[in-house]
């Protein structure tokens, strides 16, 4: 039987703020709505940046991306600081029981040694690879356009730190700190690794926010991750014997599951608005696209050897496909 | 940190230097002064970002740990309090007009902030700095959301909350806080640091924060209670990076110093003007008063600031130039600043009242050289004004100080009856200030501030030409309702109404 509690009614005056019964006409707003839509200030600026005058503090020029609404950029995920913070507290309960259960059962040390030696080879510089993410989603999120979009690209930034971090502990689990050193020394001078540290560094000087966005979080992430955690960890290790590896590496799979689904409608989105903006990403993609492809391939051969050119074609063609969906087509 | 690490037994420093800093690298494809474009003009030198001491030590998966737990605690509670009217358990309705100030003028601060450590995050050549700038940015995130959703439920029944964003914007006294941030986020990144890392999070967040809370603590108001603690051990991360921040500034260069006192000088003086606000709060909005201003400074103001500045005089940093103006002004602003919103209550989104014989007996003894021989006088003849049915009304147009955009209320710090105005030229332009402080802080940066927006002018060009209701229209201004004196006002007949509903059989 249910009981209803009785508590004094009374009538509310109003359902929202303002600004969100402007956008979503007179209900209840949503606490993703609260919390994202015109928070940014917009109007009556007061200054222009001493950094360089020739922007506004809050601009949506600096990128060639065009909106008539940035806020049009939601995130299917609704993430707001407590959705996403809830969300990354159970994955890194996960993650923590699966390092544990490595830890504990002694996982580790039963990897076969050449696969332990490919994992080390080909994670561990990767968490450099983490740390430009990081830089690159924390300046779309400093330089970006609308609430809505940059506080994904902050939490984005953040999740791309604790993949960086994740990767350092998979280096000290399977190879103490001299792994963590190697790594390092094949980042800054391996052969393997140059291509992909210029195309982070070249990034580095993109300062067109949404340019960055593509090329950082679709073009490279985009590949990247189906390559080397569905591909390489989750497939050609996991045969063999490594999964153990794959448990490490659960978080970043997932994550990249999850957030291909807001990177997505964020093309889509924008796509849609004109074919000025369609023809901009279709042209960054492409260039983007096909560097990232270059120079993932040394990384693949790492660990597939002949078959790396392969995978790397499949992995583009994946892409293609993937892009297509939003609109873009390369 | 829970990290687990199997094989060496890592100290806690070096682990954390692994997980971080560890994780940069010199760049050789590009140039780093094309990676960090803007870290040199402001004059500042670094030589060595290795020496900047991480302030907190928190991997992500600890982050998301605690923050999740905090978060879980936090909205369980706003959900408890909207679903059983806790609006009606706050003292009077009078203690509103705060959480109405808070959310048009401090709310949006927060996203702001955070908007400008993301860019620091990114601008500093140091993965320790980078890092500790990331959290802080996705903290100012979180604050300014739970600020929303904790005050989302009085805005279903009060008036004055509903048009928050469209007030941060185009709202007179809005500017006041905005343009402080909007001049800490076009500033270049060590003065931000100085700005919002130093200034305002380490100097004066107390004086902010703890009356803040207190005061809603004092008045019954559980769901501002609870965004308060909750932000509090984020507020404790800030307040150490903040004075990480300039330690290593003052450290790495003698030269820097000059340039940081200029700007903590500035800056300190800016958040003052701002935090004039809270003084009026204090002293007259909250019907269950925490302690005076006056008080408030004693202990958050001259203490804890005392301390600081001793323990920063190593450095060769000293007291900011506007202190001893600051002090002269305490015993006067809370009077000033409340006489002006209440002469100015039509064209407020919050609403004020002349204080009662209680209130003002309670003035009297909080503030014993000024409340009787300055105010008091004024305050009486107000209220003879309104009882006469002649409410006392300043329809003419606020004077307005070019650099912290407060209108012209304050007096000379030496001559409480002189009232204070300065004036300075430029480009053949004249421009006004409230005081001192604010004059030098226009002259060291005039191409910077004759830029400002002021709201005044606007009033004369499109969309409004001078008409007061369009006015209205335009900042969100719904007039007899959001505006006015809070006797007769409609929150106060409903508040009331409802509580004797809750309260009563009738």
């Amino acid at each position: 039987m249910q009981i209803d509690l009785r508590t004094v009614s009374i009538q509310p005056q109003r359902q929202a703020f303002d600004h969100l019964v402007r956008r979503f006409g007179d209900k209840p707003a949503s606490r993703y709505q609260e919390g994202s839509y015109d928070i940014q200030a917009t109007e009556n600026l007061h200054y222009r940046p001493t950094w360089d005058p020739d922007q506004l503090i809050y601009d949506k020029s600096i990128t060639r991306i065009v909106m008539a609404d940035w806020y049009a950029l939601k995130d299917p995920r609704q993430f707001y600081y407590n959705t996403y913070t809830l969300a990354r507290a159970r994955q890194q309960e996960t993650t923590e029981a699966n390092f544990t259960f490595v830890e504990t059962r002694g996982l580790a040390d039963m990897l076969p040694e050449e696969l332990k030696q490919i994992a080390l080879k080909v994670l561990v510089p990767l968490r450099h690879v983490a740390w430009g993410a990081n830089q690159n989603n924390t300046f779309v999120c400093g330089y970006g356009y609308a609430a809505i979009f940059t506080q994904a690209c902050m939490f984005h930034a953040m999740d791309n730190l604790g993949i960086a971090q994740y990767l350092s502990r998979i280096g000290l689990l399977l190879g103490d700190t001299e792994a963590l050193d190697e790594g390092k020394k094949s980042w800054l001078e391996g052969d393997e690794w140059q291509p992909l540290r210029r195309y982070i560094e070249d990034c580095l000087v993109v300062r067109d926010p949404f340019e960055l966005f593509v090329a950082q979080n679709l073009a490279l992430d985009g590949l990247l991750y189906p390559l080397i955690y569905e591909r390489i960890v989750d497939g050609h290790l996991s045969s063999r014997g490594g999964s153990a590896i794959a448990m490490l590496t659960q978080f970043m799979s997932d994550w990249h599951e999850e957030t291909r689904k807001w990177i997505d409608a964020v093309l889509k989105t924008a796509a849609a608005e004109s074919e000025h903006n369609r023809s901009v990403l279709q042209e960054w993609t492409a260039k983007w696209g096909s560097r990232a492809a270059s120079a993932l391939l040394p990384v693949a051969q790492l660990a597939l050897g002949a078959d790396a050119d392969e995978a790397i074609g499949e992995e583009m063609a994946a892409l293609k496909a993937r892009l297509k969906k939003t609109g873009i087509e390369i | 940190m829970d990290m687990k690490v199997a094989k060496k037994k890592l100290a806690l420093k070096e682990k954390y230097r692994l997980l971080t800093r560890d994780l940069g690298w010199e760049p050789t494809y590009q140039n780093k002064d094309e990676i960090y474009p803007y870290t040199k003009y402001e004059g500042i030198r670094i030589h060595d970002w290795d020496k900047w001491e991480d302030p907190f030590r928190l991997t992500m998966d600890s982050y998301w740990k605690y923050q999740a737990e905090k978060e879980r605690k936090f909205y369980a509670i706003i959900d408890a309090h909207a679903q059983n009217n806790g609006h009606l358990h706050i003292t009077d309705a009078r203690y509103l007009s705060a959480l109405k100030i808070f959310l048009q003028a401090i709310s949006p601060g927060e996203y702001a902030a955070g908007k400008g450590f993301a860019r620091m995050g990114r601008e500093f050549p140091g993965v320790g700095t980078q890092v500790a700038c990331q959290m802080q940015a996705i903290d100012e995130i979180r604050h300014a959301q739970t600020q929303i959703h904790a005050l989302s439920n009085y805005n279903k029944f009060y008036n004055g909350f509903h048009a928050f964003a469209d007030a941060r914007d185009r709202m007179w006294y809005c500017t006041v806080p905005r343009s402080f941030f909007d001049d800490a986020v076009s500033a270049g990144p060590f003065e931000f640091m100085i700005a919002i890392g130093f200034s305002f999070e380490y100097v004066l967040t107390n004086l902010l924060f703890v009356p803040f809370m207190s005061g809603a603590a004092y008045n019954g108001d559980m769901a501002t209670v609870t965004f308060g603690f909750s932000a509090q051990s984020d507020e404790a991360r800030h307040m150490t990076l903040g004075l990480e921040c300039i330690k290593f500034m003052l450290e790495q260069d003698p030269a820097n110093l000059p340039i940081v006192q200029g700007w903590i000088d500035k800056w300190f003086w800016r958040g003052f003007r701002v935090l004039g606000l809270v003084s009026t709060m204090m002293d007259y909005m909250l019907p269950k008063r925490v302690m005076s201003w006056r008080e408030a400074w004693n202990i958050y103001g001259i203490e804890n600031g005392t301390a600081l500045f001793r323990d920063l005089a190593r450095y060769g940093i000293r007291a900011p130039a506007g202190w001893d103006d600051a002090e002269k002004a305490i015993d006067h602003m809370s009077h000033q600043f409340m006489l002006g919103l209440y002469q100015w209550s039509f064209g407020t989104a919050l609403h004020s009242w002349i204080p009662s014989d209680d209130d003002m007996a309670w003035l009297a003894k909080k503030y014993p050289d000024t409340f009787d021989k300055y105010y008091r006088p004024r305050w009486e003849h107000i209220k003879k004004l309104k009882a006469a049915g002649t409410q006392f009304a300043n329809y003419g147009l606020a004077k307005l100080c070019q650099t912290c955009q407060l209108p012209i209320v304050f007096t000379e710090p030496d001559d409480p009856t002189r009232s204070a105005q300065r004036e300075g030229e430029y480009k053949g332009e004249k421009y006004h200030f409230c005081s001192d402080g604010c004059q030098h802080i226009f002259e060291n940066e005039p191409e910077k501030y004759i830029q400002a927006w002021l709201p005044m002018p606007q009033l004369f060009q499109d969309p409004i030409g001078g008409d007061l209701a369009a006015w209205m229209d335009w900042v969100g201004l719904r007039n007899g309702k959001d505006n006015g004196d809070f006797d007769g006002s409609e929150d106060q007949k409903n508040f009331d109404a409802w509580r004797a509903m809750a309260t009563s059989n009738q």
